[in-house]
């Protein structure tokens, strides 16, 4: 028997639709087309002066190389936060669903990271990572290894895709556990007695199921990179050192907040909103096809 | 029934007595941590106090960036608060701002109120006055750069903390020599990395920063600090970063900690990280003028400030324009400002309340208080020294901030480094010169 929803008023159904499409028209599509709407002008900090320039911002970012490596900066950074918390995310959700002593505490343990606000998160990890204050840090210097993100692109990228992934895991091991959990025992079982050992059955039966899952994860997780991280990175790195950490996102915060540039760090959020489009799009398009449901 | 009557005429008594005491609120937003807060918080008390017309209420908005960027945030929103705190290098921004910002000869003279610029020390005032002297943000907190020392790691480096280095080869040699007695992570290090090493270093030497007077006269300056001084002491900075006989300790003041803890014995930085210093540091220190090289012609000439100046915002009312006028003269009292100049090692602004203080002989038993006035004005200001004012100073720091960092990572040379920073931020200036000048 099909559910279907069957309204007796012709306005009903607009009547409770309405206040969703209130919000989103406020919050999202009004700010978005502001953003447009700015990124053609050029006006000084106080918006006293406006000037319309049609795509003067534009030519002025694309013109700029430091905007090219801020765009593979965040390539790399997406990509490494991406990679790094979902595998580890599956990787703990495998072994959190085995029978064990304690599992309701494991979990609980594994999720809670998830609750911790991005900026907090980079605070946490700088306690650990700061060449002068860090505990990790001087390990490090102790084993002789040369660690300073103040001055070394490298670590500082590892710093902060360290601290930006540690929090993803969590909500990935949460939508994995579940996802696990859905998967029928008796094709498992199947084939633990045709004999295939526990990789290949992760690999050949367990993996393929999870795929609407992995997918959906897959999806989120670009969108948390390009756009959550920011806290990460403001507490931690400022961008810095010489934009080794300036993701995309945080180039419109510098420019705009910091540097007062509207006009062009509007451009930047187009740019960013056409990106994270453009993404999602493929990820739909091309990845979605290989996922079964 | 005759209760509740009772209680509509008590409930409309109450609403009509607050109407009748209507103070007037003046909103000070600012960026003081710590114990300037505690200062702050303090002279608005005893402002409030002193009288009852006017009532001053300071709010901490985040650090100089994010206070004014809260401002300027408001100002666009229509609800701008009264005095904002902008730091020194927010001067060319405001500015600019014609309409949105009321100059402070303006404001002094509609209310009314005793302003004389000539009672104000000229080195603090030039900076926030337009070419022809109009004051026109109110200079609240000016410190400069000053090196501090560790004295208890320099005797046991085997130097005479009375006899502090007074060049930079001197303190290239001061910092090796405490690094080989232990202090092997930080020989030297500074703080607000442009601040020490562009701006305050080519006012301290004579040498500009931009045309026009570092942009005092006019947008149209262009930089111009990649000169071969320039070079060379970023030079020498990359090669000690080698084996961090110089550290670089980030781009603002979070690495101020390493001095105060005792991990870097000679630390270039604000003169109001007084403060924190008498609060924290559990060693013997000090504090001396920068260094400078002794090949430089006419080096050492004057330090520019830093700190923050009090913008008042445009659109207000004339009774609430002159409570800030009275609140700034409230200031202004010599004995105020000598109070505050003890509590916080911010300078006095005013001639009277330096030389009560030099009088009064203070200076003998704190002479790291004198330091930073005795840098101000070591020399007559020249073109090179009175200050400096360049647009969207912020984002100019940043990327200066990055060169500097690409070079002391090895990434590019000093030359190149110092190039780029020239030719990136000229692009920023011209950018900022179209936004101001229709």
């Amino acid at each position: 028997m099909q559910k279907r929803a069957v309204f007796h008023h012709r306005f009903l159904p607009f009547a409770l639709l309405a206040p969703q499409i209130a919000v989103t028209a406020i919050f999202f599509y009004w700010p978005a087309f502001q953003a447009v709407w700015q990124s053609f002008l050029l006006q000084d900090a106080f918006g006293l002066s406006t000037d319309f320039v049609w795509f003067e911002n534009y030519i002025y970012l694309f013109s700029d190389p430091t905007y090219y490596e801020t765009i593979w900066t965040t390539l790399v950074f997406s990509s490494l936060v991406a990679i790094i918390s979902l595998s580890s995310g599956l990787l703990l959700a495998s072994m959190a669903d085995k029978p064990l002593r304690a599992a309701g505490l494991y979990r609980t343990m594994l999720i809670w990271p998830y609750a911790v606000a991005p900026a907090v998160a980079g605070v946490l990890w700088l306690f650990m990572l700061h060449p002068s204050l860090g505990m990790v840090a001087r390990g490090l210097k102790g084993l002789g290894i040369s660690w300073n993100p103040l001055l070394d692109g490298t670590d500082a990228m590892t710093m902060v895709v360290l601290a930006a992934a540690w929090k993803q895991i969590s909500y990935n091991f949460l939508f994995f556990l579940a996802g696990l959990a859905a998967i029928p025992r008796s094709v498992i079982e199947a084939a633990a007695i045709d004999g295939a050992r526990s990789t290949r059955r992760f690999w050949t039966i367990v993996f393929p199921l999870l795929t609407p899952t992995a997918f959906f994860l897959l999806v989120v997780n670009i969108v948390y990179a390009f756009f959550d991280t920011f806290g990460v990175i403001d507490a931690m790195t400022q961008g810095g050192p010489a934009q080794a950490t300036q993701t995309l996102v945080y180039r419109v915060y510098a420019d705009g907040r910091l540097g007062g540039d509207l006009g062009g760090s509007a451009a930047q959020s187009v740019i960013l909103m056409m990106i994270v489009i453009a993404l999602t799009s493929i990820q739909f398009r091309y990845i979605e096809r290989k996922v079964n449901y | 029934m005759s209760f509740r009557k009772f209680a509509y005429g008590a409930a409309a008594s109450l609403l009509l007595t607050t109407a009748a005491h209507a103070q007037i609120e003046i909103n000070w937003w600012h960026a003081m941590t710590g114990g300037n807060n505690d200062v702050i918080v303090k002279l608005a008390n005893e402002f409030n106090e002193s009288q009852k017309e006017y009532k001053v209420v300071p709010s901490y908005k985040g650090s100089y960036p994010d206070t004014m960027n809260a401002g300027i945030a408001a100002f666009r929103a229509g609800n701008a608060p009264h005095i904002m705190q902008v730091f020194e290098v927010g001067t060319a921004t405001m500015m600019a701002a014609t309409g949105a910002v009321k100059p402070v000869h303006v404001l002094m003279k509609e209310a009314g109120e005793k302003f004389d610029p000539n009672a104000y020390l000229a080195a603090i005032t030039g900076y926030y006055s337009t070419a022809k002297g109009e004051m026109l943000s109110f200079p609240f907190n000016s410190s400069s750069m000053v090196m501090w020392l560790n004295n208890d790691a320099l005797t046991k480096a085997g130097l005479d903390p009375a006899k502090p280095p007074k060049t930079w080869p001197e303190v290239f040699e001061a910092a090796k020599k405490l690094k080989a007695s232990g202090k092997d992570s930080c020989g030297f290090s500074t703080a607000w990395v442009t601040w020490a090493h562009i701006e305050q270093f080519s006012a301290w030497h004579n040498v500009p920063i931009g045309s026009e007077s570092n942009g005092l006269g006019g947008f149209n300056t262009v930089l111009s600090f990649n000169s071969p001084l320039h070079v060379q002491h970023l030079e020498n900075l990359v090669n000690l970063q080698k084996d961090k006989t110089f550290d670089y300790s980030g781009r603002t003041n979070t690495g101020e900690g390493r001095f105060t803890s005792g991990e870097c014995a000679i630390f270039l930085t604000s003169s109001g990280f007084f403060g924190n210093v008498k609060n924290n540091a559990k060693f013997n220190w000090s504090n001396a003028p920068m260094p400078y090289y002794p090949d430089a012609k006419g080096a050492p000439q004057n330090s520019i400030i830093g700190g923050a100046s009090l913008w008042v915002m445009g659109g207000k009312k004339p009774d609430e324009y002159k409570g800030v006028a009275k609140f700034f003269s409230f200031l202004s009292d010599t004995d105020r400002q000598v109070a505050i100049h003890k509590a916080s090692g911010y300078l006095p602004i005013t001639k009277a309340a330096y030389a009560k203080t030099k009088e009064s002989g203070y200076y003998k038993d704190a002479p790291y208080l004198e330091t930073p006035l005795l840098e101000l004005t070591n020399k007559e200001p020249t073109a090179n020294s009175r200050g400096l004012r360049f647009g969207n100073m912020v984002q100019l720091r940043d990327l200066w901030s990055e060169e500097i960092e690409a070079a002391l990572g090895g990434k590019k040379s000093a030359k190149q480094a110092l190039d780029d920073a020239v030719s990136r931020g000229n692009a920023m200036l011209r950018q900022f010169e179209r936004t101001v000048s229709r």
